[in-house]
């Protein structure tokens, strides 16, 4: 399978970059590791007039810490992102999640602000960053915006970046006391979540005080099982923590399509929020 | 056409390329590097898999499907055409496939070397649990993995034991002199009707 043809420009600034965007108009895509993107080339479900390579941009491959957050550049590969002391020492949920995102030569070549950007709700990914409270950071022609991850997605593979502008950096807060677990259930070892689960919990004196609930693949959207989180708070036992689970898909429409009903996905996601959550005691 | 370089198994090569060429159908049509082989289309089975640096130099294992030429451009790339040494010896993973029978038809056994040489290169020494998820990028419908399995241990031990790394010896300096380094046929004899034409 052979790609549709397109117009190429190998920016090596952002502002490059944006000036390609304006140039190509609304129909050019951003292409930064490619791992989601050219899946969809190859079958022709895309076909971009101009792709704009991120991948000459030095000042997007970056990992650097800025007070109370971590900001890690739109070309910082999910590999990386694994051996980063930075994210390991600050952000250890991000990393776990990390590991579990498709296989070795993609986790090479795929960039972690390139699966949110992708907005796949069956990313892994964005629900992780939602639970972490990240903010992106957008690019454009009349300068630069930061975004909370919550306000970023819109729809089935939509975000709220322009078509001339660029998500350039991901700013991820520390974890600090919070203690976080990705859980994941697929059919085979690189398939897409059926369901996931981000949690994110803090604990005080052998009670969860607070608790963030984010889910891969139960909407168009990732989403925040709030109900469960309202539940997980003051949960001291395994029973509490098991009940409060139970509702991880209260207020959601996951799709009914041949991998999974909806009914199981709503199963799946008050298996796994139990399970994530109970890993964290 | 865009201009790219890069060096494939030791040798240099610049060439003009469609934007949309993938780099698997370069190294095949292009460059001969008919070693590499396509086997799924959908990144899912790491046929494929061949070995890029990245910016900073470091050699990781890749799906060629999924990277387009122009992405390569300036980068070093290994097949399975270069991973044998300057003499021919067979890289120790090379030997343990084929001492553990670690293949029955040889389609995946490429992209499985690779991503094996890759593995072993960032874990010298895993666990065979590390290797099935190392490996879990690759798809083999024969062997069922489990000799798959037993020659990456036992070319994990020999390499170890012989106190070398799992990264490919340097090409002979004569590949350079010869228009191919290996056994890849060269362009003008690779039959026609064998090379996909694009689709308009």
């Amino acid at each position: 399978m052979i790609p549709p043809t397109f117009d190429y420009a190998a920016p090596t600034t952002v502002d490059e970059a944006i000036s390609a965007l304006r140039d190509a108009g609304e129909d050019a895509k951003v292409i930064a590791g490619g791992q989601s993107l050219l899946p969809l080339l190859r079958m022709r479900f895309a076909a971009p007039s101009t792709l704009v390579d991120l991948g000459g941009v030095e000042e997007l491959r970056h990992v650097r810490e800025d007070g109370d957050t971590i900001v890690i550049g739109a070309m910082v590969t999910h590999a990386r992102v694994l051996r980063d002391p930075l994210v390991n020492a600050h952000v250890p949920l991000l990393a776990q999640a990390t590991s579990t995102v498709a296989d070795r030569q993609i986790r090479h070549r795929g960039t972690f602000a390139g699966s949110l950007a992708h907005a796949d709700p069956a990313g892994d990914l964005p629900a992780v960053a939602l639970v972490l409270g990240a903010s992106l950071e957008i690019a454009g022609p009349h300068g630069r915006r930061v975004v909370p991850a919550s306000e970023f997605f819109v729809d089935y593979l939509e975000s709220v970046v322009a078509p001339d502008e660029v998500l350039v950096a991901v700013r991820v807060p520390k974890q600090g006391s919070w203690v976080g677990r990705y859980e994941k259930f697929n059919r085979v070892a690189q398939g897409w979540a059926l369901v996931g689960v981000a949690a994110l919990v803090r604990r005080e004196n052998g009670a969860i005080a607070e608790a963030r609930v984010g889910l891969t693949n139960m909407g168009s959207t990732p989403l925040r099982a709030r109900r469960a989180e309202a539940a997980l708070a003051g949960a001291d036992s395994p029973a509490a923590v098991g009940a409060a689970a139970a509702r991880a898909a209260d207020d959601t429409r996951p799709s009914d399509d041949l991998l999974a009903g909806a009914d199981y996905r709503r199963h799946l996601a008050g298996v796994l929020t139990r399970r994530a959550v109970a890993s964290l005691a | 056409m865009t201009r790219v370089s890069m060096k494939v198994d030791g040798v240099e090569y610049e060439d003009d390329v469609e934007p949309r060429t993938l780099l698997v159908h370069h190294l095949r049509e292009s460059l001969g590097k008919v070693g590499t082989v396509v086997g799924c289309d959908t990144s899912n089975c790491g046929a494929c898999t061949v070995l890029m640096t990245d910016p900073e130099g470091r050699k990781q294992g890749i799906k060629s499907c999924s990277v387009l030429a122009v992405q390569a451009d300036g980068r070093e790339i290994t097949t399975i055409e270069g991973l044998a040494g300057p003499d021919r010896t067979l890289h120790p993973v090379q030997r343990a496939f084929h001492e553990a029978h670690g293949l029955q038809c040889g389609f995946c056994t490429p992209g499985m070397i690779m991503a094996a040489v890759d593995l072993l290169t960032e874990n010298p020494d895993p666990t065979e649990a590390e290797i099935r998820e190392g490996l879990e990028g690759n798809l083999c419908r024969c062997t069922g993995y489990q000799n798959i399995v037993r020659a990456v241990r036992e070319a994990s031990a020999e390499i170890r034991s012989a106190g070398g790394d799992a990264e490919p010896a340097p090409p002979s300096p004569r590949a350079g002199e010869a228009q191919t380094p290996d056994s890849g046929l060269p362009r003008q004899d690779v039959p026609d009707e064998t090379i996909p034409q694009p689709v308009p």
